[in-house]
């Protein structure tokens, strides 16, 4: 055997993270695989095998026989290796192929920097772990006072978005008649910014119809928050306005759009939501990669076809944070007369008090935002996604301990974001934030899996959202994709998530002893089996 | 060194060194009150409440009575005392701060150097010297005091929330010197306010005080016999509540206690600390609602259990509720809950929690009326009036009677609400 030359970013299907099982007994030969693929990990092949019969009773009748074979090949170079989407499993009408998760940790991740350009990915950190899981709910209402009853009890889990006024103020205002800043009362599971851009089309009007229903149908008032992308201009005229919370991010994209609707809209967005980081990727911007920037974003954004969009890390005609928070909240609230509340969204972070404390004494904040580490993304570098930023649940309580301690912690809500439900527990995740201190949590990557079968995952399955391939239809902005995804079903899934988060909220509050106001900052409620997190949570340490 | 006490941490039962006979006399009586709550097939385990709100002072005891014919929902672990608007001997002080508590010989020793040091002169006090041990139930104290002071030099002069605020001042410092080396507890310092609070039975805290003397009159009594389960047990832990004037009791478990209080505490207000119960934020709710926003009586029923939004949707005065509810929805209660209460201007009152999860009746006759958790304990103080005319409040409803005490007024949060400045 002579030798063989391989480059020094060769790999063997051994080497990446995931092997495709081909049956060739099962396999049809459709082809339906291959065709599937959004990375094009598999293509059909011809293989030439060779067949040795030997005749024992006649040596000269021994021969070589050789013949060839039809089936799928795995590619190993790294812009087509598996990403472990299963499509091919889905599709194959003999179940003959899927994918196979490696069983060591592969060498792919050692070049994938092809062309000294490092990974890019969508998803969210890469890491199983969820501490918020391990909060468990440990002050039950027994004997002297039993524990409601979710099912049959009246309940009220709605909170407030907007600045609330101090009780002194509140007495003033009603006594001389006076102006009020305007209030949302919201359902707290708020989903969270994902922009239209990052998201497909079918996707998006999937989950304004879901919202819609939600609200108008089940009284229910919950709210989505719109990421940097614009909306679509019928949206901005329509009613369905209210229920949308308008975020304004450092690139400003679609609000060239935006404020020309202002004078024809019919109501009023719910909320101004200002970005100022995000937990995924704390100090970069948003980024829309030129692959999902067809006609109609661009169109929407205000931009040219095919390029790619990266947000500057901050909003760059400010100079500091707290110049940008006093002016465009300002600015933001003069653009709707002062009728919609204005707060800034930031990654959570160890300088979160900083900004917190500014916005304390600004009187117009309409809240905060905590986007913390395990915070998902539609396109982000793999450094930022797996290393920076903060965990949220010791950034939010440290916040509110802070309101507590200068007696603002109604005034100022605090929204909690960043892998929540990662591992499914959305109820419970939601429920220990906010008795940590949060008023509401911001949820975006749970609602992907939910209502619309998003298959990526912390194992770091397919999180392919940047390069518009998305198998499902989800993230992508090519009409082939996403018109797999049926809005209708995207709507019914987001009413079942929300349905079935508030009966299991129902019953986490409701043993607790809890119906009739959302129990924020109920920390006495808590405990945790890991003594060091509960000491830093200020909560009991329970074994 | 002051004799040091361990009756922070007492529990209800006498401690070893009692007299075992009596010691096991009261282990039985409260496995018998456990059985009969079994038996009874109800979990009554809450606290008992009375109150009295009358044109003629009234002995102390007849609300202990009347506790004690509610025995089956109270374990006689405590009582909680307070009186308003005195007779008998202190009907002539009445303009006078009085000192209720409880002291060591040391810790009273101090207290009398402190209100020396202030100018503050005793004028008249209620004696509990009593030379028989205590009964099984309680424990033996040095010194129970209620003791009337004349004011310094000055004192008329000054605003009444001037006043008001040197009281609690000076009852936060008497408490902060007794808390630290456990040497007194201080239940209140107002004028025309008494405040007694024991471990033990209350028929037998009663008798052994002598709380049936003539010399101990009120016309408003607040009662508590003390279901002893939530947090730890200390005195500080019984109802009645006072600051300020206000007072309240309450039965049932408060399940926003902690956000409750973190929101009190964060006020910037001295007297909103201790709550040893979480109960006592009750009473703190309604002072900051009534004295600190000078809102009425009514809003503070808005503010512990607000209506529900679909609910103000379709009150009137929905706005403006909704205002109320947003800026004080920290102070929301979300337990099961009867509080009764009394205000500075001799208004007592009762409300429930929105469920109305807890029992309360009121009732009487024009000049006497009494609050209670249960109808047996009205009907043994007065048993001749028009039962009819009982009112059982519901979860919107708040039920009071003022200082005429001519009538019971009832009025539902789906009422009219006017937005104005307490009286």
């Amino acid at each position: 055997m002579g030798s063989i030359y391989i480059q020094p970013s060769s790999l063997s299907v051994k080497d990446l993270p995931w092997q495709i099982y081909w049956d060739k007994e099962k396999c049809a030969l459709c082809g339906r695989c291959t065709a599937v693929c959004p990375v094009r990990a598999i293509e059909m092949g011809v293989f030439r095998k060779r067949l040795v019969t030997v005749d024992v009773n006649d040596r000269s009748a021994a021969s070589n026989v050789y013949g060839v074979y039809y089936g799928i090949r795995q590619q190993t170079d790294p812009a087509h290796a598996c990403i472990g989407c299963a499509m091919c499993d889905m599709v194959c009408p003999n179940r003959a192929v899927y994918p196979v998760r490696a069983d060591e940790i592969d060498k792919l991740r050692f070049h994938v920097d092809q062309g000294g350009e490092p990974r890019k990915r969508g998803g969210r950190r890469n890491d199983r772990g969820s501490l918020l899981d391990q909060v468990k709910f440990t002050r039950i209402s027994m004997l002297t006072d039993p524990a409601l009853d979710a099912g049959r009890h009246e309940f009220e889990l709605r909170t407030l978005l907007g600045r609330v006024m101090s009780p002194e103020d509140m007495v003033a205002h009603i006594r001389d008649n006076g102006y009020a800043l305007p209030v949302r009362e919201v359902y707290p599971l708020i989903i969270g910014s994902m922009s239209f851009g990052a998201l497909s089309p079918t996707m998006w009007e999937g989950l304004q119809m879901g919202i819609a229903y939600l609200n108008e149908e089940l009284g229910m008032p919950v709210r989505m928050a719109s990421g940097e992308g614009g909306v679509p201009p019928r949206f901005l005229r329509s009613r369905f306005l209210k229920y949308l919370i308008l975020q304004i991010a450092s690139g400003y994209f679609g609000w060239d759009e935006i404020l020309h609707a202002i004078p024809e809209m019919k109501e009023d967005p719910c909320a101004i939501e200002i970005k100022y980081g995000q937990g995924a990727k704390p100090g970069d911007g948003g980024l829309l990669m030129w692959y999902k920037v067809n006609k109609l974003i661009a169109a929407i954004r205000g931009v040219p076809v095919g390029v790619s969009l990266p947000s500057p890390p901050t909003h760059q005609t400010k100079y500091s944070i707290e110049e940008s928070v006093a002016k465009m909240v300002q600015s933001m609230y003069m653009a709707w007369g002062f009728r919609v509340p204005v707060y800034p969204k930031i990654s959570a972070t160890k300088t979160a008090l900083a900004v917190l404390n500014n916005l304390a004494r600004n009187t117009y904040a309409g809240g905060l935002a905590m986007d913390g580490e395990d915070g998902g993304t539609g396109a982000a570098y793999n450094v930022s996604m797996n290393t920076m930023g903060h965990p949220i649940a010791s950034n939010v309580r440290d916040a509110y301990l802070t309101l507590v301690n200068i007696g603002k912690q109604n005034e100022l809500p605090l929204f909690a974001g960043g892998g929540i439900g990662k591992n499914g527990n959305l109820a419970a995740n939601a429920a220990a934030l906010i008795m940590l201190g949060a008023s509401g949590v911001q949820v975006g990557k749970i609602v992907m899996q939910a209502t619309a079968g998003c298959l990526g995952s912390e194992g770091d399955r397919c999180n392919i959202c940047n390069i518009g391939l998305c198998p499902k239809g989800i993230t992508s902005q090519d009409p082939r994709l996403y018109r797999r995804l049926n809005p209708d079903h995207v709507a019914e899934r987001l009413v079942d998530m929300f349905v079935s988060f508030d009966t299991e909220l129902k019953k986490i509050v409701a043993p607790l002893g809890r119906s009739t106001s959302l129990p924020i900052g109920m920390a006495d409620a808590l405990g945790m089996a890991d003594a060091h997190a509960a000491e830093r949570l200020k909560i009991s340490f329970v074994c | 060194m002051p004799k040091r006490l361990a009756w922070y941490l007492i529990t209800p039962i006498q401690p070893l060194s009692g007299n075992v006979s009596e010691k096991i006399r009261g282990a039985v009586r409260l496995r018998v009150s456990e059985e009969r709550n079994k038996i009874d097939g109800k979990e009554k385990r809450m606290c008992r409440l009375f109150a009295v709100n009358s044109l003629e002072a009234v002995s102390p005891m007849r609300a202990i009575d009347a506790l004690n014919v509610m025995k089956e929902g109270h374990d006689g672990s405590g009582v909680g005392l307070f009186m308003r608007d005195l007779g008998g001997e202190f009907e002539e002080f009445k303009h006078y701060p009085i000192l209720s508590g409880i002291f060591t010989h040391e810790g009273l020793r101090r207290v009398d150097e402190v209100m020396f040091d202030m100018r503050f002169t005793p004028k008249h006090q209620l004696s509990f010297d009593r030379k028989e041990p205590p009964p099984s139930s309680m424990i033996r104290r040095d010194k129970y005091l209620v003791r009337a002071y004349e004011p310094p030099d000055g004192w008329d002069q000054l605003s009444e929330p001037e006043r008001a605020r040197r009281c609690l001042e000076i009852r936060l410092m008497l408490r902060r010197l007794g808390f630290e080396d456990k040497s007194g507890i201080v239940y209140s310092f107002w004028p025309d306010v008494i405040m007694i609070k024991e471990i033990g039975d209350p028929v037998e805290v009663g008798k052994y005080l002598g709380l049936d003397r003539e010399g101990l009159m009120a016309r408003i009594i607040l009662a508590q016999g003390r279901q002893n389960t939530n947090y730890a047990i200390t005195l500080y832990a019984c109802h009645p509540f006072f600051i300020q004037g206000y007072s309240t009791m309450t039965n049932g478990e408060n399940t926003a206690f902690v956000p409750i209080r973190e929101y009190l505490a964060s006020r910037g207000f001295p007297g909103y600390v201790g709550y040893e119960s979480d109960s006592e934020v009750f009473t703190h709710i309604l002072h900051y609602v009534v004295d600190r926003l000078s809102l009425d009586l009514m809003t503070y029923k808005h503010v512990i259990t607000p209506l529900r939004d679909e609910e103000l949707d379709r009150h009137p005065d929905g706005a403006v509720l909704r205002q109320l509810k947003y800026s004080l929805r920290y102070l929301t209660i979300d337990g099961p809950n009867c509080v009764i209460g009394c205000l500075p201007d001799r208004t007592v009152f009762l409300t429930q929690d929105s469920k109305k999860l807890r029992p309360g009746v009121v009732g009487g006759r024009p000049g006497l009326y009494a609050f209670s958790s249960e109808i047996c304990g009205l009907e043994s103080l007065i048993p001749d009036r028009n039962k009819a005319e009982d009112v059982q409040p519901m979860g919107t409803d708040m039920v009071s009677v003022d200082q005429d005490r001519q009538e019971i007024r009832l009025w539902s949060q789906w009422d009219r609400y006017t937005f104005s400045r307490a009286a």
